[in-house]
């Protein structure tokens, strides 16, 4: 936050009086009172978990409070491998949770997969989901995940406004379809969908 | 196809259950292995020998299970069905090996005479799609429903065949 030493208009503050922009006095609430959701499914869970307990003390950095519904979260904590038939869940609590949101890939598998270059395996969430901050490692220790929480705030204080404009545009809630069934979801037809085409292509000229 | 070492070519066995096999499905390949009895059964008397073999104390299904011998050195059939049997009340255990080939591999039910195989068949048509004739409810167990393809097969490659990416792009814009 900027702060004033003392006035520089010749105004003198008194020592506990800080100047500051309204803006960024509602990044500094928000990025101090993260509300994690843990879409905790491997190994990565269990130090998701130790972050959050008393040794560790995630209240030291205001992100204690886990809840268990996308609806009360505003910071998606993704800890271990997402399998194929995970991921329109997945992608169904991220479009729950409402805006402001993060997302935090926490460890190798959330990442890229990790070990698992499996048929059944995501290779990666940020594919399909933003993602603000990975965490390497298998899984992490709660510092390095801490460590990640810290960044994110960093850079939540970065952007942001007091009402939140560059959350609330018309093409954000216009593709909000949190409670619509997605077919693209559901469905598994090479022909729509590019992404598929790419890998059968690649898959053609690169038999691995 | 089978342990090389220890499969014999069809002979009188010790092990009544297996007497009883014959007499019902005539010469049947059957070994031991540390004391387990293991015995080959047709594809098409698989009900009929393994509801036998129920009536007769094998009261426990542990499992079912499937192998794909696709290239497999020596192998003459494609997938092989693995019976796991008990008996609560004699203490004994019997493994029971049926036979399948491409392109229709079909074998009967044993819902039947164990519930407890529902859900197992439903895997091992799942992953190897091994079709069990007279199941109530042969759907997908592990895979999406909407997936096509048997993994477990030896010539599904491992890393898929691209449905792994097959998901829609939710972005910054558009969550």
């Amino acid at each position: 936050m900027a702060v004033a030493q003392s006035g520089s208009a010749g105004l003198e503050l008194p020592e506990n009086v800080v100047v500051s922009r309204l803006d960024e006095l509602a990044s500094w609430c928000r990025k101090n009172s993260l509300w994690p959701m843990p879409f905790a499914t491997a190994c990565c869970g269990i130090e998701l978990m130790a972050t959050g307990a008393a040794k560790h003390d995630l209240a030291r950095f205001g992100a204690e409070v886990f809840r268990f519904s996308p609806r009360q979260c505003d910071l998606m904590i993704v800890a271990g491998r997402v399998v194929m038939k995970m991921l329109p869940v997945l992608q169904r609590i991220w479009q729950q949770m409402h805006e402001p949101k993060w997302c935090i890939s926490m460890g190798a598998c959330a990442s890229t997969g990790g070990v698992f270059d499996t048929y059944a395996v995501v290779q990666g969430i940020d594919r399909f989901i933003p993602v603000d901050m990975y965490v390497p490692g298998c899984p992490p220790r709660p510092e390095q995940l801490i460590q990640a929480i810290i960044d994110l705030q960093d850079k939540i204080q970065l952007e942001g406004t007091l009402k939140g404009r560059e959350f609330n545009t018309r093409q954000r809630q216009n593709q909000k379809r949190a409670l619509v069934e997605s077919p693209e979801i559901l469905s598994l037809d090479a022909s729509r969908n590019p992404n598929l085409q790419r890998e059968l292509s690649n898959s053609a000229t690169n038999p691995n | 196809m089978t342990d090389s070492t220890e499969t014999k070519e069809p002979k009188a066995v010790e092990n009544p259950h297996v007497v009883a096999l014959v007499e019902l499905c005539g010469a049947l390949e059957s070994s031991t292995f540390r004391g387990q009895q293991r015995v080959v059964v047709p594809a098409d008397k698989s009900l009929d020998a393994l509801s036998l073999l129920k009536s007769r104390g094998f009261d426990l299904l542990i499992d079912v299970s499937c192998v794909d011998y696709l290239e497999y050195r020596g192998a003459k059939h494609r997938y092989g069905l693995v019976y796991l049997l008990a008996s609560t009340a004699g203490h004994q255990r019997l493994t029971v090996r049926v036979f399948v080939d491409d392109p229709e591999p079909t074998v009967s039910s044993v819902v039947p005479l164990w519930e407890a195989a529902n859900w197992l068949e439903r895997e091992v048509w799942d992953l190897f799609g091994i079709r069990f004739t007279g199941h109530p409810d042969l759907r997908r167990l592990v895979m999406p429903e909407e997936f096509t393809a048997h993994p477990l097969r030896k010539d599904y490659p491992l890393q898929g065949r691209g449905e792994r990416h097959n998901f829609p792009v939710i972005t910054r814009d558009r969550s």
